[in-house]
């Protein structure tokens, strides 16, 4: 019983807990830095008919164009060089090395290249997720069984429909998976980014806030930014229940959402 | 008919089919028996115009094989289904991917499953399966291009006993129905003796063929009871055991 309404219900859940422990802290601490959650919704709602949305809204824009240059970019490159082993043979050390750089620390350069505006901010985001998008695209292509590749070919197929019958659909999960990953980075690199020189953004009013010591304006940003990351997952578990029915009873979830 | 022609297969450097002759007629059954590693599974992917001969050359109905063939039917032994695909998805693959208009495919492949008895299963992806129904949608597969020649890699070897003579039945009454010529790969010996009408045995230290027996039993269920059965599933073995020393 209890079992099968966690399962049902589990952002539900979640929510009430985080909001139970906040308000814990609230009156341990008996500090204004952890204030009363339920003022700070009532704040929240507030500001949401005020700029708050116009706020959420840039960051999101930002975050979602982003992701979709590093998904065109990452994902192209990395089906081609899990296609094409000679060229992963030059790139893939490369790829290795850079992997792990911290990319944010390039900030600078960015900002000298790409100016102060969003064109920076865009950037730094994308040149961070763009790598765990291409090698997670690169190694589930490389994974695939031969005879898979046989299975296909034996119909007939052209270069086209492996792709559209046999590899789009192998990668799918994984780069579902590998976006579910890079949109948390993508929002805390976002955080960072919207630090300077701009008026709006998530980021931008959250520090704002800090600075005017107003820490109720500044959890409700809190929360704003927490609900855009919970929408952005919510809509990626869409679409891997719609996209990938089939990778998930293969990992025996449930396919009810 | 199918001609091969002085056939030599590589993988990488190693040769694994050497200077390969061989005939088999058209509307014919023929297994090709052999232990691990003795080439068999090349030798089908070659007839399946997945893999290119070294040299030497494989002729079907007077023409070379370069590529893929459209009337030829392969089944693979790990079944060769996609996982992102529901049982029909799957079964229509083949027809989808020559352009057959969407209504026509649909007469077809209900038809062909419910012949196979898995039209009920047919929302169903392939990790729901049991082996034997995969093996189902495999051969609903290759048979919806209507094909003349079916080509079967270890098409059974990874079911359980009872679900592999199921589909060894299967495979007689569809040859009864439509005399498609028939080539299956097997380590089994008593499946090579129920499929094939001719049993080629291959060696595996030559690379080559150390035997081709005829086998006039094929065609009824029933055989694989018969002391017929047994003395031909005898003499292939003792020639297998020939091969190895």
């Amino acid at each position: 019983m209890i079992k099968s309404i966690l399962l049902n219900y589990k952002t539900v859940y979640a929510t009430i807990f985080v909001i139970l422990c906040w308000y814990l802290f609230h009156v341990i601490i008996q500090s204004n830095i952890i204030p009363n959650p339920f003022e700070t919704i009532l704040v929240f709602f507030q500001l949401l008919q005020d700029d708050l949305l116009l706020h959420v809204g840039v960051s999101f824009l930002r975050i979602a164009v982003s992701v979709l240059v590093a998904v065109i970019l990452g994902g192209s490159l990395g089906l081609f060089l899990g296609l094409h082993e000679k060229y992963d043979l030059y790139f893939g050390p490369v790829i290795y090395l850079l992997y792990p750089l911290p990319k944010i620390a390039f900030l600078p350069v960015f900002m000298i290249l790409f100016g102060l505006g969003n064109t920076s901010k865009i950037a730094l985001i994308t040149i961070i997720i763009l790598f765990q998008i291409l090698v997670t695209t690169r190694d589930s292509v490389k994974g695939l069984s031969k005879e898979l590749f046989y299975s296909i070919s034996s119909l007939g197929a052209n270069k086209r429909q492996v792709y559209q019958h046999l590899v789009l659909p192998a990668v799918m999960p994984k780069l579902l998976t590998a976006l579910r990953i890079s949109v948390g980075t993508s929002i805390s690199v976002l955080f960072f980014a919207e630090n300077y020189a701009t008026t709006y953004g998530i980021g931008y009013f959250i520090m704002d806030s800090w600075i005017r010591v107003d820490y109720v304006e500044m959890f409700a940003g809190i929360i704003a930014i927490s609900l855009l990351g919970l929408l952005v997952f919510k809509a990626i578990d869409l679409l891997e229940a719609k996209l990938c029915k089939w990778a998930l009873l293969e990992k025996g979830e449930n396919t009810n959402f | 008919m199918i001609e091969i022609n002085d056939l030599v297969m590589k993988y990488s450097d190693n040769i694994i089919l050497n200077k390969i002759n061989l005939q088999i007629d058209a509307h014919e059954t023929c297994a090709i028996i052999g232990p691990s590693g003795c080439g068999k599974s090349t030798l089908l992917y070659g007839l399946a115009g997945i893999v290119k001969p070294a040299s030497g050359s494989i002729t079907i109905d007077n023409s070379i094989v370069v590529g893929n063939r459209k009337e030829t039917g392969v089944i693979l032994q790990t079944y060769g289904l996609m996982p992102w695909k529901t049982v029909w998805e799957n079964a229509s693959l083949g027809l989808s991917i020559r352009g057959v208009k969407k209504n026509s495919i649909e007469e077809k492949i209900s038809i062909i499953l419910k012949q196979l008895h898995i039209y009920d299963l047919r929302d169903q992806y392939p990790v729901q399966l049991s082996g034997g129904q995969r093996q189902r949608v495999a051969i609903a597969r290759a048979l919806s291009i209507e094909p003349d020649l079916l080509l079967m890699d270890e098409p059974f070897s990874s079911l359980d006993a009872i679900a592999r003579e199921e589909l060894q039945n299967v495979v007689v009454d569809l040859y009864n129905q439509k005399a498609m010529t028939t080539i299956i790969v097997t380590h089994s010996i008593e499946e090579a003796v129920f499929l094939g009408q001719k049993i080629i045995i291959m060696d595996p230290t030559t690379g080559n063929i150390k035997k081709t027996l005829d086998n006039h039993h094929f065609g009824d269920h029933a055989f694989r009871n018969t002391t017929d059965f047994h003395k031909t599933c005898v003499e292939v073995r003792k020639l297998m055991e020939v091969t190895s020393t």
